[in-house]
């Protein structure tokens, strides 16, 4: 067999051009599945990595994924809120640790707003139990400090001391329908995390508040401009209600019941949930997208191999003489199949190998990039059992339709004889 | 009396139902007998090569090649014979693109674990001197590629080819016809010479009647198959 081997690499050699225009045909087609397959799993983890550490978000009564959608993604908004007694009553409760409330609703420039107490950069936590950290600045201490995400610094260069203008609801900086009249000041910068706190300017509850006075009805009062900061500052900026709640338990294994006696509540509906739970269900959402991308990767790998099928069968009618002076000094059949088998093995083998390598260049260097920008980590794609996987599976896939040129050999051989009529 | 390096008996052979295009009642080549069989294009030789070397299974009939009855082994025992003991050279394009001069001539080694032993230790230098003693010396040329050389040097490269291994017989199918007739003499001159040095026997085949005094018998195919092909 490797006398056949040595042949079939030889042969290749022989036909340099055709084979290397293969090669990378398969290469790019196992490249592109490589690629799909990183960014997939890399989405994936960085989608799991979003929230952890937190026991069950609690929200007024709507669908699991919408109450993780506008809680922790901030997409879309909340139908109705918690009020505040509410969230004392269950942050008394004595199962739970801590509970720190947000409120949402209003944005800087296309970046959400999230009211909330400074213990919310205690306890939030992504990754692996990762917490919040300020790459300058401080916290929230005063009532219009704000403490912006990574993404909101780089995309609007601000840096401490940057004023800002929140405006009401989400559109982009329509002004005269903003809280122009409330000018907020960066006072701190949180390090990139790859999640939607990236993207999110953080405000404490109070300001919420204050910068509201005079929209009690929904829509700017008029006179609201006649009060001034000082007359805010007097004010008991107690919010009235807030959007939702990260909860900790003080014992995992309570979680259950907890999230039953929340869901239960007496007076104000309310609905709990398990992040991780809640997180799976979303991206189950998303898994036909995911699903029919791998197919395509999948029909382009198959492409690929197909090239490989044409190009061994397009050389059979030149090579028939070859296989004839094989046969004459004693090659069996079954070695003129196997030399074909083999050809188009190693065609698959080598294919997959640079589509690998290609696939491991373009991540090492766009790899930083990509996380920096889209916070998807691929920092856990080196080269790991899947490329493996890919390059045994590639490489069978090309045995097995080398067959398929190989049989015509086969048959053709023993029809042949040792002259070929040319 | 060794048994005869060919021996053919009732041989017949048809291509599926049509009319047998063989009926050879006798034919033999002894061991290291040179022998030319005059077969003109049409008169059946490539099949009758076929047979003999096992490449094509004959219908009725024995064919002895070394003392094996070639129709009653199996095609991969006939394969194992033809690996062995037999030596092959066609009209032209007898050499493999990909494989240097001296990977075309060892390559029935590749083959045959009898042809392996018989070279020894060195089947390069072996095939050296087998392509020294056909002429082809010039190392600059020994590195070309196969599809650069003469038609001439080619059939020398096949010469070797079939004799590399000392197999018991050499089959050359019109190795010269596409060569002119100065290179041809020499040619049957120099493969006469070294079966003649490994023992072998050699059935030339060829429809060129000019040729038949180099050798030591002449038959013609037309004469020994009753099956009356028409040329």
């Amino acid at each position: 067999m490797s006398a056949i081997l040595s042949l079939a690499w030889k042969s290749l050699l022989n036909r340099k051009g055709s084979v290397i225009l293969t090669i990378v045909a398969v290469a790019l087609s196992v490249a592109l599945f490589l690629g799909v397959e990183k960014a997939r799993t890399g989405a994936r983890e960085g989608f799991g990595n979003t929230i952890s550490g937190t026991d069950l978000i609690v929200g007024a009564p709507t669908g699991t994924v919408n109450l993780l959608l506008y809680s922790v993604f901030r997409m879309g908004n909340a139908t109705a809120e918690v009020s505040w007694p509410t969230y004392q009553k269950i942050a008394a409760r004595p199962d739970i640790a801590w509970a720190v409330p947000i409120s949402l609703g209003d944005s800087h420039r296309g970046f959400r707003v999230l009211g909330t107490e400074n213990t919310y950069f205690d306890y939030y936590k992504y990754g692996r139990n990762q917490s919040l950290e300020l790459a300058e600045g401080h916290r929230l201490d005063d009532l219009f400090d704000a403490v912006i995400g990574a993404d909101v610094a780089r995309e609007l260069g601000y840096g401490i001391g940057s004023p800002l203008v929140l405006s009401h609801g989400l559109g982009k900086a329509n002004l005269g329908s903003g809280h122009e009249n409330r000018p907020f000041r960066v006072t701190g910068v949180l390090a990139p995390t790859g999640t939607p706190v990236d993207r999110t300017v953080h405000v404490s509850l109070e300001a919420i508040t204050a910068i509201h006075v005079g929209w009690e009805t929904g829509a700017k009062n008029p006179l609201s401009d006649t009060i001034t900061e000082e007359m805010i500052r007097g004010f008991d900026l107690t919010p009235k209600t807030v959007t939702a709640l990260f909860v900790g338990l003080k014992k995992k294994g309570t979680i259950l019941t907890t999230r039953r006696a929340i869901n239960t509540n007496k007076g104000e509906p309310l609905m709990a949930i398990i992040p991780s739970a809640a997180l799976a269900e979303l991206w189950s959402v998303t898994a036909f997208a995911e699903r029919a991308l791998m197919a395509v990767s999948v029909f382009v790998i198959a492409v690929g191999l197909v090239s490989i099928l044409t190009s061994i069968l397009s050389s059979l009618n030149e090579r028939r003489r070859e296989m004839s002076i094989l046969r004459a000094v004693g090659a069996r059949p079954g070695h003129v199949f196997s030399l074909l088998v083999l050809e188009a093995g190693l065609v698959g083998f080598f294919g997959a190998l640079a589509g690998i390598l290609v696939i491991h260049a373009v991540l090492a260097v766009a790899g930083p990039v990509i996380e920096a920008r889209y916070g998807v980590s691929l920092a856990g794609t080196g080269p790991g059992l899947t490329d493996l996987y890919t390059l045994v599976a590639v490489t069978l896939a090309a045995l097995l339709i080398g067959m398929v040129p190989a049989w015509t050999a086969f048959r053709r051989s023993l029809a042949d004889g040792l002259s070929v009529k040319l | 009396m060794t048994v005869p390096a060919i021996e053919i008996e009732g041989l017949r052979f048809a291509w599926g139902k049509h009319a047998p295009v063989l009926d050879i009642p006798s034919f033999h080549l002894a061991r290291g007998e040179r022998l030319f069989l005059r077969g003109p294009s049409g008169s059946g030789k490539s099949t009758l090569l076929g047979i003999i070397a096992g490449v094509l299974g004959a219908s009725a009939g024995s064919v002895r090649v070394l003392g094996e009855d070639m129709t009653a082994l199996s095609g991969a025992a006939r394969d194992r014979m033809r690996a062995d003991h037999l030596g092959v050279i066609f009209q032209m394009f007898n050499l493999v693109p990909y494989l240097s001069v001296t990977g075309n001539v060892t390559l029935p080694l590749k083959f045959s674990a009898i042809r392996r032993r018989a070279v020894g230790s060195d089947p390069e230098a072996e095939a050296g001197r087998l392509l020294a003693r056909l002429g082809l010396t010039d190392p600059a040329l020994l590195a070309r590629r196969v599809s650069d050389l003469s038609v001439g040097q080619q059939q020398r490269v096949a010469a070797a080819r079939a004799l590399i291994g000392a197999p018991e017989i050499v089959i050359a199918d019109e190795p010269t016809s596409a060569v002119d007739a100065d290179a041809r003499d020499r040619f049957i001159e120099l493969l006469s010479e070294e079966t003649a040095r490994t023992g072998a026997a050699l059935l030339f085949v060829s429809h060129d009647v000019s040729l038949a005094r180099l050798f030591d018998r002449a038959v013609d195919l037309a004469e020994i198959n009753r099956a009356g092909v028409s040329a």
